[in-house]
């Protein structure tokens, strides 16, 4: 049984290297207020059960090597049991019990306390299998990669339109369940969870879906960079004046059949929609031309400034700015980009966007039965690489 | 020991033992109403699905540490599963929906409640059967087509349940969401038909354990076995009835149009939460008192001793189940709550470490300067003490809410619930059967090969599950199908693969208790009434005991752990044995 105690020690240091790495979703090295509150809980619950768990396996190994059968040995004597040790060993893990819950009480009300009056709100919104944020002060909706001021507290309001999520962010501190919201009658508010903390660094950091929605849960990532005031402002100014937005004047018809012909029509030249984009690549051009009038990707997604408005899918605003795709599963450039658009499904089954290989058949029905050449993906990519 | 006044002339109506005649094939293996053949049977069916979920395990594990790559004779498979022997993403959300189901409903719950309750109640209080042997016998055949159900919803289209085996709505309440409609109705159907099945047992059991002990078997003689089976034969009885409610409303929410769960229309999500985790901590309990009480007796016989603080053992396990029942809320810290409301439910799944670490420090009271024999049932026992301690112990970092912000839907979780049930209930099944297959089968199973299955079992399920802790607090979530698709678990993936190892090795020492426990039943040493030289009723019959147990209904005159009583030759004493002269003070 020593080989126990020594298995054991081996795994704890195991464990204890584990723990000092930095690795990106780890949950012990806090970056927020929330964070640090739990962090400092989790340590102090952490040398109480080592504490136990030593006294307990030390008792246990030493009385199975002293006290093992051997040769010749007495009838051991009757104890049925000892008023003092029993009512000690009663008495002392309640209070044990309660050491942990003091503190553990505390930070319950510090990790939930009332929102302050400065605290900026946006809306969460967990999707199968992305992540939708809604900034209402801003005006500002962006996907899968939340842009935070840091040292300013944030109120998320978190909210689903199908199954129930998790919105976790280790290193700020938050999990909590993004929960359906529940058809409420005329003028009653439904329910949201919130959760509400201030980051402390700027930072990037991960985060993921926590709680078990469907096929492509695992693939439910998003990355959240925190950064200064100043660069706040500068980002929210530059989506406001969204680089993909269209000059005041031109035609826009999105709802024109004959504009949302099949792929392969070729680029009018003299269409205003290509006009003004900074940089003249003929490949941006094309695929902003793809975008907005030949394939019906507008039906979902959203440019501002642009005719795309849909939002079924994540909004692309300042798309190019963004490190990853698909919700932070990918990095983001061209290949990754093209990969993606021409097959979803080869990294996200079950998405909501059924790419272009798929068939309108067996699908979600909204996709149009498009089938882009890869230049034309390749020019699309572009196109939304081009948004910074 | 004293004397207490004991009736001897009871009249029995005449038992299964006497007036005992021929009963054909079918009567005595099929649809017999003996205990113990239904015993054997829960366990023959229960150790299939053991099996079974342990080869579903195998399967996620490959998936886990060697994400695309074929397996090996994955062929057999057909396209909807893993095409090429690739395990596609919605068949990976089958196998751990149906490896959680088959482990904890068909597996373990069988295997402590169906055959240890079946098994030990009428041979350790005295009685000849069960007191409804036909509702006994009705219980083991709703479990037979529960599982069939459960089996066969592999084989429709859509495959099996893929929604986990909590089967949170809205996702498990609508096909849309996973493509399983069929699958998840059968998951439904059979778990509702082994329901009845559970509730059949405990009813029996309740009944049989109040009405049928022995004269002189009084509450606080009566084994721990017992009791722990008593009292959880309680919870069944209370707790599969919300789960039944539950699974009709979300049966009908799937196929009726209804929409308790359905937010869309109105429904409440979170109203799943509330009534599956009022069934399923209860259940958490179901499935590890049994095993105290197992590894109680098992720990007393080792050590020679009496047990230390029984009656405080007693109040644990009472106290125990109690709380069980008010501390649903922590599996839904997460879910939204109420702060206040969130501390009382952390307040009151702390204070069960109470009763734990009671029962704990009561079993290294017993071992204290016993004398203790390494039996594989003792060993197994000691086994249970040690990773139960570090499965308790890594509740309390989810007992506390904050932390379990963290942890929440993490391997930790993992690591946890199998250091409980693994760790936990099934170290103690394996003591249960290694210590009672005598009595079951009349032969001993092979020492050696058991203890080769011990060691490999304890190293390897520890190098198995040990590591999660680690991968949780880093992050790594559960349900996930691939983690080399995130290039900072990528980094982690040797954890991913050593894991994996261990399980392989893990499985192929179970298989070595299998090939034992079944060719012992031929090949093993001639068990003799009392092998472990034990003192509990059962011993002091025959191996394996007659139709009807005992050949006249014992008279007890003692408490179940009177090892070592002086004034006695041998350290044992049977529970019926009558005073001997010179040890009656």
């Amino acid at each position: 049984m020593s080989l126990l105690a020594r298995g054991g020690a081996v795994l704890l240091l195991l464990l204890l290297a584990a723990c000092g790495t930095e690795y990106p979703q780890n949950s012990l090295s806090p970056h927020s207020d929330f964070a640090e509150t739990i962090h400092q809980l989790y340590v102090s619950i952490f040398w109480w059960t080592m504490f136990i768990l030593a006294v307990v396996w030390i008792i246990l190994a030493w009385v199975l090597v002293k006290f093992r059968a051997r040769e010749g040995d007495e009838k051991p004597r009757q104890i049925r049991g000892h008023l003092g040790l029993e009512i000690g060993w009663t008495v002392g893990p309640a209070l044990i019990v309660i050491a942990i819950a003091i503190p553990t009480i505390q930070a319950v009300f510090a990790t939930q306390r009332p929102v302050s009056e400065d605290a900026m709100t946006i809306e969460v919104t967990g999707h199968r299998f992305w992540w939708e944020f809604h900034y209402p002060e801003q005006g500002i909706t962006t996907a899968n990669e939340l842009v935070l001021p840091v040292d300013r507290p944030v109120n998320l309001r978190l909210g689903s339109p199908d199954v129930i999520h998790s919105f976790w962010v280790p290193k700020l501190g938050g999990k909590r369940d993004v929960n359906p919201t529940v058809a409420v009658r005329e003028g009653e508010d439904p329910k949201y969870n919130w959760l509400f903390f201030t980051p402390q660094e700027t930072g990037y950091f991960y985060g993921q879906c926590a709680e078990f929605c469907g096929e492509s849960h695992a693939f439910m990532s998003m990355r959240v960079l925190v950064e200064t005031e100043e660069d706040f402002q500068a980002w929210a100014d530059r989506w406001r004046e969204s680089p993909g937005a269209l000059p005041p004047a031109g035609p826009e018809d999105p709802e024109d059949e004959t504009e949302l012909e099949m792929a392969g029509v070729p680029a009018q030249a003299d269409e205003p929609d290509q006009l003004e984009i900074g940089d003249d690549d003929p490949l941006v051009a094309m695929g902003r031309d793809i975008f907005l009038n030949q394939a019906t990707c507008l039906a979902c997604h959203a440019i501002e400034g642009t005719s795309a408005q849909g939002d079924r899918g994540p909004n692309l605003t300042l798309f190019g700015e963004r490190t990853t795709l698909a919700s932070g599963i990918l990095e983001n450039n061209p290949e990754n980009l093209a990969a993606w658009i021409k097959d979803p499904w080869a990294f996200k089954p079950a998405a909501a966007m059924p790419g272009v290989d798929y068939d309108m058949q067996g699908t979600a029905g909204y996709w149009p039965a498009t089938a882009l050449s890869d230049e034309q993906v390749r020019a699309v990519a572009a196109y939304l690489l081009s948004l910074k | 020991m004293s004397q207490t006044a004991i009736k001897t002339d009871w009249d029995f109506p005449a038992f299964a033992g006497e007036g005992h005649h021929e009963v054909g094939f079918i009567r005595t293996y099929i649809f017999s109403t003996d205990h113990k053949m239904i015993a054997k049977q829960f366990l023959a069916m229960s150790l299939i699905f053991l099996a079974l979920g342990g080869t579903l395990a195998l399967l996620m594990r490959w998936q886990l540490a060697f994400p695309g790559q074929p397996l090996p004779g994955g062929g057999i498979f057909p396209d909807t599963m893993a095409p090429g022997g690739i395990i596609l993403p919605e068949f990976y959300n089958s196998l751990v929906t149906m490896h959680g189901t088959f482990m904890i409903f068909f597996a373990i719950m069988p295997l402590l409640v169906g055959v240890f309750g079946n098994l030990l109640i009428p041979l350790q209080i005295g009685a000849g059967d069960m007191a409804f042997p036909k509702l006994n016998m009705l219980s083991f055949w709703l479990a037979v087509p529960a599982g069939f159900m459960m089996l066969a919803s592999f084989f429709v289209e859509g495959g099996a349940a893929g929604a986990g085996w909590t089967a949170y709505a809205p996702l498990s309440a609508d096909g849309e969401f996973t493509g399983v409609y069929l699958g998840q109705q059968l998951w439904l159907g059979s778990l509702f038909i082994l329901g009845f099945s559970s509730i059949a047992g405990a009813v029996n059991y309740i009944t049989t354990v109040i009405n049928m002990r022995a004269p002189g078997m009084t509450w606080f003689r009566l084994p721990l076995t017992i009791w722990a089976l008593f009292v959880t034969a309680i919870l069944v009885l209370l707790a599969i009835p919300i789960l039944a409610g539950a699974l009709i409303m979300l049966l009908t929410d799937q196929t009726l149009g209804t929409a308790f769960f359905l937010p869309a229309e109105g429904g409440e999500p979170l109203l799943w939460q509330h009534l599956f985790w009022f069934f399923g901590h209860p259940e958490v309990y179901i499935l590890i008192l049994p095993a105290f009480g197992i590894v109680s007796e098992i720990l007393a016989n080792g050590a020679r001793k009496p047990i230390f603080g029984y009656f405080a053992m007693v109040l644990a396990i009472i106290a125990i189940a109690f709380l069980g029942w008010i501390v649903w809320g922590h599996h839904m810290f997460m879910s939204g709550m109420n702060p206040l409301l969130g501390t009382t439910f952390m307040f009151t799944t702390m204070v069960i470490a109470v009763p734990s670490a009671i029962k704990v420090f009561n079993w290294l009271g017993t071992l204290w300067k016993g004398n203790i024999h390494f039996t594989v049932p003792f060993l197994h026992a000691a086994a249970f003490v040690s990773l139960f301690i570090i499965g308790g112990l890594s509740g309390i970092f989810m007992a506390s809410t904050p932390v379990d912000i963290h942890i929440h839907d993490t391997y930790f979780i993992v690591a946890h619930l199998h250091y409980v049930l693994f760790g936990g209930s099934l170290f103690a099944i394996f003591a249960g059967i290694t210590y009672w297959y005598p009595k079951m089968f009349g032969r001993l199973m092979n020492t050696t090969w058991n203890r080769i299955h011990f060691v490999g079992s304890f190293i390897f399920y520890n190098l198995a599950f040990f590591p999660m802790h680690g991968l949780g607090l880093e992050g790594m979530m559960r349900r996930l199908y691939d983690p080399t698709q995130y290039g900072w678990l990528a980094e982690l993936q040797p954890w991913n693969v050593f894991i994996t190892y261990a399980v392989f090795a893990l499985i192929a020492f179970q298989v070595i208790f299998f090939l034992n426990f079944i060719i012992s039943m031929w090949r093993g040493e001639d068990a003799g009434p009392n092998p472990w030289r034990a003192n509990s009723l059962e011993w002091s019959i025959p191996s394996p005991p007659p139709h009807g147990n005992f050949e006249r209904i014992p008279v007890v005159h003692r408490g179940a752990y009177e090892y070592s009583a002086p004034g006695w030759d041998e350290d044992f004493v049977l529970q019926n044995e009558p005073p001997s002269e010179e040890a009656v003070q």
